[in-house]
């Protein structure tokens, strides 16, 4: 059974993606569907291509002049690679949150703002709404409200991720891309920001990048495992990690590989 | 045979021994010249070196034309030498990673960057001084600020190196346009340590003999004129030393020790800067 059948609702069909660092090929022939208003975790071991993948979704590899890719990537049937595609547009369409916390050498307001007036043109009020909505989202409005002139680097490391998060929704992308956001913290942000990403899921498609597989089972509604640029297995979590069809994913959930 | 803890920490304090030694020695000679400086020059620091002009042998006066010359071309050098080494530096760090321009602009840069401050004076004497037909102040701003522009083009483009590339990509990725990206994001985060870098610059030429010789030359009266000869600490420093005259060589002491201060200073202020920005990151 293909992917594509399982999943009523598609938000992103990922068709021969192939994906190359020079001459290096680091994905091979990918072919994925992302269910819309779900968590899809992608899993495997250091180097499978899991973070080049979700990096193609937003085009975030153009920054740099040996990367690039090949193949479709649809979202609501344009295709995302497509030259023609601009890209500051896909962007505000979808949102990234990286590994390790990057807020802005600004206030935590202007932090949230930034994004914002890249599209809108919002009147103070509007703005300061849209500032408090998105906070809120994040889970970090009562930490900050009375903060908000405050450099947005003093915060703690998790208060930063939640920052950087708030900031990607603030725009109001239909996709949030998390790229390990919770290995640079301790226990108890991680919970706060997989508690967040639960809340995330009824407005937003979240695609997950993960070296926790606990947190994977956790926090997702599908699961593909790579390995080696190749997409080994896609699934519903639960199949994924109680009943995986392929060997190779099995001795990597079990901890026999990996 | 020693064992080997005991050897290792033989190894360690005998290391250790020459490394506070050699910090001994270079402090040594740097207490020894402020120290100098301060016995030689503070006698004749007093009100008249802020509020005469330059004197005649035998007069008394201070230095109040040459402090006003040396700060205004530097003013003006820096004016000049601060934005094209930002913008040069932004250049070589944000878009200088592909193409021929950037290396051969850095390979210039360094050479620039150690040029001696003699060959930039005599530059100057030839494209402006000579054509101008006279020395003045202008000619004296511009060959500091051919100082200045390599000074902060180095540190403009260390300092954003230094920023990681997570914080481009964070930007990027709510789709903020590249200029956006550096003015708004990598030039605020690294603002601090380019600041740093133009005060080094000042402190850099704030002593520079040389090249004011050839240019701005001297003036015994004061002037405000940038078209006309201007007085300036370094060439008084340099004219009243070499004279045989007792008052002069206190005048001079005493702008020694004032143009040494006001680098102290600068430097001192730059570390504070500097740290304040690694303390908030």
């Amino acid at each position: 059974m293909s992917a594509e059948q399982i999943i009523s609702a598609p938000k992103l069909i990922v068709r021969d993606l192939n994906f190359y660092y020079g001459a290096d090929r680091a994905l091979k022939d990918i072919n994925l569907v992302i269910p819309e208003k779900m968590v899809t975790a992608f899993i495997g071991p250091s180097g499978c291509g899991k973070s080049t993948l979700l990096r193609t979704f937003n085009r975030m590899y153009q920054l740099y002049p040996k990367q690039r890719a090949t193949g479709e990537i649809l979202m609501d049937g344009q295709n995302l690679l497509d030259k023609k595609q601009d890209l500051n547009n896909l962007r505000a369409k979808v949102g990234m949150v990286f590994q390790k916390p990057t807020p802005f050498p600004m206030s935590i307001y202007d932090n949230i703002a930034f994004g914002v007036k890249l599209y809108e043109n919002l009147s103070r009020h509007d703005m300061d709404a849209r500032v408090e909505w998105a906070l809120k989202k994040a889970a970090l409005w009562n930490e900050v409200k009375d903060k908000m002139k405050q450099s947005g680097t003093g915060l703690s490391g998790g208060q930063q991720q939640r920052l950087c998060i708030a900031r990607a929704i603030a725009v109001k992308p239909q996709v949030l891309l998390l790229d390990e956001p919770t290995s640079a913290l301790d226990p108890i942000s991680t919970a706060h920001i997989e508690k967040l990403i639960d809340e995330l899921k009824k407005d937003f498609t979240i695609v997950i990048v993960t070296h926790n597989m606990q947190q994977a089972a956790r926090v997702s509604d599908f699961t593909a495992y790579m390995y080696l640029g190749d997409l080994i297995e896609f699934g519903d979590t639960s199949t994924v990690f109680t009943n995986p069809k392929r060997k190779e994913t099995e001795d990597y959930i079990t901890g026999r590989f990996g | 045979m020693l064992d080997l803890y005991t050897r290792r920490r033989l190894t360690n304090a005998l290391s250790l021994g020459i490394s506070v030694l050699a910090m001994l020695f270079g402090l040594f000679w740097l207490g020894w010249i402020l120290w100098t400086l301060l016995e030689h020059g503070l006698p004749g620091l007093g009100a008249h070196v802020f509020t005469q002009t330059t004197p005649a042998p035998g007069s008394s006066g201070g230095l109040i034309n040459a402090i006003f010359g040396s700060v205004m071309m530097t003013s003006v050098a820096v004016l000049i030498g601060t934005p094209i080494g930002i913008l040069a530096g932004t250049y070589l760090a944000e878009f200088g990673q592909r193409g021929w321009l950037a290396p051969l602009t850095r390979f210039i840069n360094d050479i620039l960057l150690s040029a001696p401050s003699i060959v930039i004076g005599l530059f100057v004497y030839e494209v402006y001084v000579v054509k101008v037909g006279h020395f003045a102040g202008w000619g004296g701003a511009l060959a500091l600020s051919i100082i200045v522009i390599p000074v902060v083009i180095r540190t403009t483009e260390n300092m954003l190196r230094l920023i990681p590339n997570s914080l481009r990509e964070a930007a990027a990725a709510i789709g903020a346009p590249q200029w956006k990206i550096i003015t708004f994001v990598t030039l605020r985060a690294a603002r601090a340590g380019i600041l740093t870098g133009i005060l080094l610059a000042i402190a850099r030429i704030s002593g520079e003999t040389a090249p004011l010789l050839f240019t701005s030359l001297n003036n015994q009266f004061w002037s405000s004129n940038m078209n006309q000869p201007m007085a300036n600490l370094p060439v008084v420093i340099f004219q009243f030393a070499m004279s045989p005259y007792e008052d002069w060589h206190s005048l001079a002491w005493a702008g020694a020790l004032l143009i040494t201060m006001s680098v102290l200073t600068l430097n001192i202020v730059a570390r504070v800067l500097f740290r304040q920005k690694t303390n908030s990151q």
